[in-house]
């Protein structure tokens, strides 16, 4: 009882620490305007290492199962230009439909 | 997303608007690990105080991944350390746009989560600060409220992933990603490195890793600029 109050505590603090470092230590400084363009092509970078591992990584695995065939119907569905809503609620149903039958 | 315009005091709202959708997976998978957290015999509290204390889903269900799988203290903080890694590059970039003295900007800080930061993001690496904390708010209601369901009805639920919600999160972050490619040459090539390097390190590396290396591949931004 007492490791997983120890373990949760930790890694709390750690959270917070981590979100509040860069805020601390910069301040409210402007960035140079090369780190402008770093930050800039941070946004696409942080989200295309979310979706790679979100729909590809299974506790460390490299895995290929029902959600990559969601987020391909996803990724279908926005390069047909449709709605945003109508891409993730697809991506859903696809899963789900796959999960039930698969 | 790009879109300009939603700034002051309506920003909160924009972002808590925005974000909704989002939020709502994010409940579900708050009682996801209410449930699992409950299942591992953690019981009631400790579920619910993590998901105050910590706010990070991710990081959560490493540490019940780890812990549930036999593992100890250390290798548990270590895996939610790793996985939350990337606030550190976040919280940089965010940083500029940030109010008040560092007690404040540290607070300010916790609202740093993945599709709140995302898509507070503006055109040149700007942020919009209101829409970033507006985003957050409903994710932490709907975090700390899922858990508290999930822990109350127990196993009355069953496999929420057979819902196929899950997938909901990278959908999402996959429309934002669309979003961003509009920006053309440079972002292009940085998410197909991006892509590769994840790809290639998820075998390999503890998960956090990937999403790190990624990040460095944002530094060609140092590169073709002629300033």
């Amino acid at each position: 009882m007492t490791a997983l109050w120890i373990t949760i505590v930790a890694v709390a603090l750690a959270s917070a620490a981590l979100r509040a470092v860069g805020p601390i230590l910069l301040g409210g400084r402007e960035l140079p305007s090369s780190a402008n363009a770093v930050i800039a092509l941070l946004v696409p970078a942080v989200l295309t290492a979310l979706v790679v591992t979100q729909t590809f990584s299974e506790d460390g695995w490299l895995v290929l199962d029902d959600k990559a065939i969601g987020v391909a119907v996803a990724a279908v569905v926005l390069a047909l230009r449709a709605p945003v809503l109508l891409a993730v609620a697809l991506a859903v149903v696809t899963t789900a439909l796959a999960r039930a039958f698969g | 997303m790009k879109s300009e315009g939603e700034r002051g005091s309506g920003g909160y709202l924009a972002g808590a608007r925005a974000v909704l959708p989002l939020a709502l997976a994010t409940g579900v998978m708050g009682i996801s690990f209410g449930v699992l957290g409950y299942s591992l015999g953690w019981g009631m509290i400790v579920p619910i105080v993590f998901s105050v204390i910590a706010f990070s889903g991710s990081a959560q269900f490493a540490v019940a991944s780890v812990l549930g799988g036999g593992g100890g203290v250390v290798p548990a903080i270590v895996a939610a350390v790793l996985l939350n890694a990337r606030f550190l590059p976040m919280g940089v970039a965010v940083a500029p746009f940030l109010k008040g003295g560092a007690w404040r900007r540290a607070l300010e800080g916790q609202a740093i989560v993945d599709a709140s930061w995302a898509m507070a993001s503006r055109d040149g690496g700007r942020f919009d600060r209101e829409f970033m904390i507006g985003a957050t708010i409903p994710q932490v209601i709907l975090w700390i409220g899922g858990t508290v369901v999930g822990v109350l009805v127990g196993g009355v639920v069953g496999d929420v992933e057979r819902l196929g919600l899950d997938v909901i999160f990278p959908a999402f972050y996959l429309t934002l990603l669309v979003e961003e490619l509009r920006g053309g040459g440079q972002t292009i090539a940085v998410v197909v490195l991006a892509a590769v390097l994840a790809l290639a390190l998820i075998p390999f590396a503890p998960p956090g890793i990937p999403v790190i290396a990624s990040c460095a591949v944002a530094l060609l931004g140092l590169r073709g600029r002629s300033s």
